[in-house]
């Protein structure tokens, strides 16, 4: 007896509940197992790399805030050190080591929003993500106090930061601090042992060392198939080399270990940001020399941070007048997600969705 | 063990659970009073208070009474009341001009004013698109005269989105609660709070008049080789 | 008041009726009265099983309107019954709208089964527990109705889901059964909780009372079994493109069964409303039926769900060897220990702790074993 096949194809998305924003897959299906997947994205397409071109130096850092929205502080010193670099700009000590607080923490509110998303698509009733987004939630207070916004922060202006910190933000920074650590130790004995996470992600979209090189992954990905590669040890910016940090790596490259290396990530970001809480001494934080609008000279600049996603940088490139002649977008969102068809194939359809949500997206850094 | 994990994941719910004051939710913009929260606003022990306030114990047990809460703000906030000083501002532009959504619209009158020596243009029209605005401050940046301020309100939703554009009259009107926000001189005055207190149009520049020096390092200025 | 009080109370009040007009007459009423009760009840459980899963994750859960929130079900009814009632041109229009109300209509029916204090209507019917998991697994059909009519992929894809995971848990399930009626050697409620007078069948055959609750969360497709409606897979699942009442409709049922399956689970391992002391038995009943939904609230709250590979696999590696083992032990200790309970006792328990030992490693712990962490040499950067 002979069972006729019928291939499906399903839309997930643009309108889904764990589609991240507006991202769209038209999956073929055979019974549950996916036969091939055809990414479809641009609906969130506002032409950031377009705008730009009118827009003055300073002005475009709130344009930055929109890229990858869930890590503004990222965005903003991955554009402002490319305008450094272009015009070569100094920046006063006091105003790196803000810069460094800032995007750790930045880093740590990222990664527990992808952890908290990673599980609500693993299928928990919200309550990893919950505990996730307490946590988020009061980073989001410690930059209010810093720049009085919470998402779209516009915090750092070439040349340093725009103001120097209140003196609240020590104390609040200091309860934050000695608070942070038992919660992510809480949130790892929640999910790290649990027998029905570990069978739902071990061995799932594996990626090889070679795979990630080739599809020239970065951040937690690329760290998570044992490519022991970090902007901030190979490329040192700001003040990254006066401190002392491990950069996490996987076993094995499946959705668990991008979990995990997230997870000790976090660990890295809160021995940085206490480090930097006791070496950083007064003194101006912005460069008084750059004014509000810049006149870059007539040159090009690619500057490169590691953000929350992965390898963020911008390639600015000046014709002498008062805003960039082109800007490009070095999004790690959008270059992890070249991978997805090859982690997807053969799983099944709740393999598909877990492996998408350990990916990280942000569908304003995707489309741009 | 095998199944241990799951377990010890059980034990963290219900931790969770127990611990109420890991619940850090602000219920804005008001609440449902319980009795403990009435007795402590006004200061007395809770059985005292049920003694005394037999109707008011009922009454909150059923959810009559709610007591309005306010979302904690920072004294930077970035807010829409934007507070704007008539007096100060010399309807140079800047602010317009560095918007980066090009939404702040300025008139000035130069008609029997002699502002070379040192007066102000009279200003026509001053229309802020809180509608598109984004926040960002960039005006009360590039302001050098210190005469526009973002505020600390964000109740001010409309049904129509002309009224979301505010002018010269209304921006006269509003109190004037400027944010910390670029403003370090309102930062170190002691106990001024953006929230409750009004600052006088004399008392809130880095200065009364902007120095050469500073209009120098601010605008003249154009390339830093 | 029992329906035999009821039927003597109307004969009486009205003795000119034809003794089939009262009958009827006194059995609607009664079934009126009881539906009125459990929907009741279920509403209440939608609003306890909001405000405790807010609770579980630190978030406060509905509280605006009532005291404490208890009227939210109220103002979610009047909202779902406003809705505008969408029926999607492609649906199959018959079988979409009848699909709900047999869902909700064989929910309530199994209610008549539970036999709650000493007069309770169905619960001795000499076969009711056959009749019980008869009428539960038509809900298998009601969601494959309700995904076919739908016309909607993942309505379908539910569905499919749906009967496959709900035929092979009725197995499983059916099995672990066998033990308890061997022990009460009877078909009906009321004996099965009689029997129970001395001594819980938890106890005697632990093993029996876990894959029976573990093939009843799958049964009634709650968290880690929640494949049929996967809201981060298929979004609703069989429920995707109903809107308004109807939705209100399988909502609800979805609530009851909860209850229900708690409720049948205290019949059937629990006791039933068994209990030492004054207390009276309803009120045991209904602190043991809470109980275990609670316990069924809190898996939901921290558990992640299970594949669909993995779900069927555990039904037939896991539950259905469980459930075989335990038909047997309790069979050979009826014949040759003989009502010695504590003996049972200690036997069936050191069975579950190695039988949980071995399932443990044969599933796979090793698989499961984090390895430590090796850099890759083609781009490391601390070796240059
Ligand atoms: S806050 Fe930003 S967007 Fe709004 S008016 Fe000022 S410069 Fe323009
Ligand atoms: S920049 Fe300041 S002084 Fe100039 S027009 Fe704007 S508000 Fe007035």
């Amino acid at each position: 007896m002979s069972v006729n096949n019928e291939l499906v194809t399903v839309n997930f998305g643009p309108q889904h509940p764990s589609m991240h924003g507006v991202f769209r897959m038209r999956v073929t299906l055979d019974g549950e197992t996916i036969v091939d997947i055809e990414p479809v994205f641009g609906y969130l397409h506002r032409g950031t790399e377009k705008l730009t071109e009118e827009r003055t130096y300073v002005q475009i850092v709130t344009l930055t805030d929109r890229l990858d929205y869930v890590a503004s502080m990222s965005n903003n010193l991955a554009y402002v050190s490319a305008v450094e670099k272009l015009c070569s700009i100094e920046v006063p000590k006091r105003a790196k080591y803000i810069r460094v607080i800032v995007a750790e923490l930045q880093r740590i509110a990222s990664h527990l929003m992808a952890t908290g998303f990673l599980l609500q698509d693993l299928g928990t009733f919200g309550t990893p993500l919950m505990y996730c987004f307490r946590e988020r939630e009061k980073i989001l207070d410690l930059f209010e106090i810093l720049c009085g916004a919470r998402i779209t922060l516009s915090y750092m202006r070439p040349g340093g930061i725009f103001q120097d910190t209140p003196n609240e933000f020590w104390s609040e920074l200091e309860t934050f601090m000695d608070n942070i650590p038992g919660q992510i130790n809480e949130l790892e004995s929640l999910i790290t042992g649990n027998e029905i996470v570990l069978s739902r992600t071990r061995n799932i979209g594996v990626l090889s060392p070679e795979d990630v090189i080739n599809g020239s992954l970065s951040g937690p990905m690329l760290r998570a198939s044992r490519v022991k590669w970090d902007l901030r040890k190979a490329n040192a910016y700001e003040i990254y080399d006066e401190l002392d940090f491990e950069i996490p790596i996987g076993a094995t490259g499946d959705t668990f270990d991008r979990y995990l290396v997230r997870v000790k990530e976090m660990k890295e970001s809160i021995k940085i940001i206490n480090q930097c809480a006791k070496l950083i001494k007064p003194g101006p934080v912005r460069n008084e020399d750059v004014p509000l609008v810049i006149r870059a000279p007539e040159n090009e600049a690619y500057a490169a941070v590691e953000g929350p996603k992965g390898e963020l940088g911008f390639y600015l490139v000046s014709d002498g007048g008062i805003s960039p002649y082109r800007c490009k977008i070095r999004a790690p969102s959008f270059m992890n997600l070249t991978l997805l068809k090859e982690m997807a194939i053969g799983g099944k359809i709740g393999d598909l969705i877990v492996n998408f949500g350990s990916i990280d997206i942000v569908l304003g850094e995707v489309d741009r | 063990m095998y199944g241990l994990g799951l377990f010890k994941g059980l034990s963290i719910t219900l931790k969770n659970l127990i611990l109420v004051n890991r619940t850090n939710t602000i219920q804005y913009p008001d609440k449902k009073a319980s009795i403990l929260d009435l007795a402590k606003n006004e200061k007395k022990n809770l059985i005292l208070y049920i003694i005394k306030n037999p109707l008011n114990t009922v009454k909150s047990f059923l959810g009559l009474i709610s007591i309005t809460q306010h979302a904690p703000q920072h004294p930077r906030f970035r807010g829409e009341e934007f507070s704007w000083y008539e007096e100060r501002c010399t309807g140079c532009a800047s602010c317009a001009k560095y918007c980066p959504l090009g939404i702040i619209k300025i008139v000035t009158d130069q008609t029997g004013k002699n502002y070379q020596e040192g007066q102000s243009y009279d200003i026509e029209t001053f229309d802020i698109d809180i509608g598109r605005c984004m926040f960002c401050g960039l005006c009360v940046e590039a302001c050098p005269y210190d005469a526009l301020h973002m505020g600390s309100g964000f109740e001010e939703s409309q049904y129509q989105r002309d009224n979301l554009v505010i002018n010269v009259e209304k921006l006269k009107k509003t109190e004037k609660k400027p944010s910390h926000w670029f403003r370090p001189q309102l930062a170190s005055k002691k106990d001024y709070s953006p929230f409750d207190d009004e600052v006088k149009w004399d008392s809130v520049g880095r200065h009364q008049k902007p120095t050469q020096k500073d209009l120098k390092n601010k605008w003249i200025r154009s390339d830093i080789e | 008041m029992s329906f035999n009080q009821l039927y003597i109370f109307v004969g009486d009040l009205l003795p000119f009726l034809p003794d089939q007009i009262v009958f009827i007459f006194s059995g609607l009423s009664m079934a009126i009265t009881i539906c009125t009760f459990i929907l009741g009840i279920g509403a209440i459980y939608t609003w306890f099983e909001r405000r405790v899963l807010a609770k579980f994750q630190s978030r406060v859960g509905p509280n605006r309107w009532g005291p404490f929130g208890l009227l939210q079900p109220i103002a979610d009814a009047i909202k779902l019954i406003l809705k505008e009632d969408i029926i999607p041109r492609a649906a199959d229009k018959s079988v979409f709208i009848v699909a709900p109300i047999i869902f909700l209509a064989t929910t309530l029916l199994v209610y008549s089964f539970i036999p709650i204090g000493d007069d309770s209507q169905l619960g001795g019917l000499n076969v009711a527990l056959l009749f019980v998991l008869g009428i539960t697994s038509i809900n298998a059909l009601t969601v494959f109705m309700a995904g076919w009519a739908s016309k909607n992929k993942y309505a379908i894809l539910g569905s499919i889901r749906a009967v496959a995971m709900l035929i092979s848990y009725e197995v499983p399930m059916a099995v672990s059964l066998m033990g308890v009626v061997m022990l009460s050697e009877s078909l009906s409620l009321v004996d099965i909780v009689n029997s129970q007078s001395s001594m819980p069948f938890i106890l005697i055959q632990p093993l029996g009372a876990l894959t029976f609750l573990i093939a009843a969360i799958a049964e009634m497709s709650r968290a880690p079994f929640d494949m049929v409606e996967a809201e981060s897979e298929l979004i609703g699942g069989y429920q995707t493109e109903y809107a308004g009442m109807k939705f209100a409709v399988f909502q609800l049922s979805e609530f009851l069964t909860p209850i229900f399956t708690a409720a049948f689970f205290t019949v059937l391992f629990l006791g039933g409303d068994s209990g030492f002391s004054f207390i009276p038995g309803i009120i045991w009943f209904a602190s043991k039926t809470f109980l275990v939904t609670s316990i069924l609230l809190w898996f939901r709250a921290t558990w992640p769900r299970l594949r669909i590979d993995q779900i069927m696999g555990f039904a037939w590696k896991v539950l259905m060897p469980a459930a075989i083992l335990n038909t047997l032990l309790v069979g050979l200790e009826i014949v040759f220990l003989n009502e010695n309970y504590l003996f049972q006792i200690l036997i069936n328990s050191i069975v579950v702790c190695i039988f949980i030992y071995l399932i443990a490693n044969i599933l796979g712990q090793k698989k499961l074993i984090l390895r430590n962490p090796v850099p890759s040499e083609l781009a490391n950067m601390d070796a240059n």
